[in-house]
């Protein structure tokens, strides 16, 4: 069976306010996926879909082509861990450990001991007595360890110290090198996770704003270095992301590719050409103006 | 080993460029295994798209082979080819920056000449 996952014509709506507006996507399984967008931009919700934790208002959620709202042979398939409310779990963590075991299939116990030590998570505490940062390390274990096709990781960072991140990026990683599924990771700490997504999806207010190939993504921008004058003559009338300035010095980052006869241009001009960031991009692209028909 | 790079120059090109320094600097040795892309991701913290794209360019020049499953390998006589395309370059790299640059700054041919056996001389530079 496949695990290809696709959004088809889904609505949802919440009352009177519209959280989701005709999403339409496919991801091929197997891939690190990265689902980015400002707060309040859909990305929750269309994750809890995924999970089958909600029924779109209107239109489908399928992986293999089968539906997968209340479908059982679906449920033990994917996994979504997001930041719970540990406050009154008095369960210890290796209880946690057992239940996991016990109901996700492919759930690798020793493979969860081994996070949990690189996590130096306590097995023998109740989870309530753990700190944020511990709590959601205890997430990203049952996440990871349940190697579930479609394994889903919402915001789940939160409360981690930068060490604790990079473990959890490191281990993601070569785990999912061992044991290739798709892996959807939702944040906006976009700049320092941009290495981990092969594909990204952008959500903004609601709308699917774009999906690409990371290395596509990257290839929509570039920054043009040199003397002032040569760089706005060169500029003039591109879509412009930021500008900086030193002394005689101005570097633009500017939206969109250069045809060859550009390329040459900036050459001549002595302009040097360069890369931009995932961060800046994204940043440019779910700016509050209406900048929605750029690009689907 | 840099973990940054340069902005100006296309990442993939720059990942190319690192291995081929570590074969040129014997620091990986033909038939050695290279690391993989997963742990080239976790060092450089660079996307896989963009090392795969690296990696396959020493691939397609013959410098690296893949074992399926097992892994990447630096080829036999990785080492000479680099050298040799070293050599190619080196006029354009480094002589005829260096001649522009000299001629800016009114040093004559023969000044060049004296200012290496002076390099040279002293020990300098790793010569």
């Amino acid at each position: 069976m496949g695990f290809e996952t696709a959004f088809n014509q889904v609505n949802v709506t919440f009352g009177d306010f519209q959280a989701l507006k005709d999403i339409n996507f496919r991801l091929e399984e197997g891939k690190i996926v990265g689902l980015l967008g400002r707060n309040g931009a859909g990305k929750s919700t269309l994750l809890s879909l995924l999970a089958a934790y909600r029924k779109p208002s209107t239109g489908t959620v399928t992986i293999g082509g089968q539906e997968l709202f209340e479908n059982p042979l679906l449920m033990s398939q994917v996994t979504l861990s997001y930041n719970t409310d540990y406050s009154d779990e008095t369960d210890k963590v290796k209880d946690m450990l057992d239940a996991a075991a016990s109901y996700r299939s492919n759930f690798d116990r020793s493979y969860a001991e081994h996070l949990a030590e690189q996590f130096r998570l306590p097995l023998d505490k109740q989870i309530k007595e753990l700190s944020n940062g511990m709590k959601s390390a205890v997430n990203v274990m049952i996440g990871l360890a349940s190697r579930c096709p479609v394994t889903i990781f919402d915001e789940v960072y939160v409360g981690m110290d930068a060490p604790t991140r990079e473990i959890f990026y490191k281990e993601l990683l070569e785990d999912h090198a061992r044991h290739p599924r798709t892996i959807i990771l939702s944040t906006h700490l976009v700049s320092e996770m941009d290495y981990l997504f092969e594909e990204i999806i952008i959500l903004k207010k609601g709308r699917l704003l774009m999906q690409k190939r990371s290395d596509q993504f990257l290839e929509l921008g570039l920054s043009v270095t040199g003397a002032t004058q040569a760089v706005e003559q060169f500029v003039h009338g591109m879509k412009r992301l930021s500008t900086r300035q030193l002394g005689g010095t101005t570097s633009v980052r500017i939206y969109g590719e250069l045809s060859e006869a550009q390329h040459q241009e900036a050459r001549n001009l002595g302009l040097e050409l360069g890369n931009v960031s995932m961060q800046d991009l994204f940043i440019h692209l779910t700016e509050e103006e209406d900048n929605d028909a750029i690009e689907k | 080993m840099s973990m940054s790079f340069d902005e100006h120059k296309p990442i993939f090109l720059q990942i190319k460029e690192r291995i081929e320094d570590q074969i040129v600097n014997d620091q990986l040795k033909e038939q050695d295994q290279i690391p993989s892309t997963t742990q080239l991701v976790n060092f450089y913290k660079i996307n896989h798209l963009t090392i795969s794209k690296g990696i396959s360019l020493l691939v397609d020049a013959g410098i690296i082979y893949k074992k399926r499953g097992v892994g990447m390998f630096v080829a036999e006589g990785a080492k000479q080819k680099l050298l040799e395309q070293r050599k190619d370059v080196f006029v354009d790299g480094y002589i005829l920056p260096m001649m522009q640059e000299a001629s800016k700054l009114g040093i004559t041919e023969k000044d060049i000449i004296a200012l290496m056996q002076q390099v040279k001389g002293s020990g300098g530079s790793g010569l």
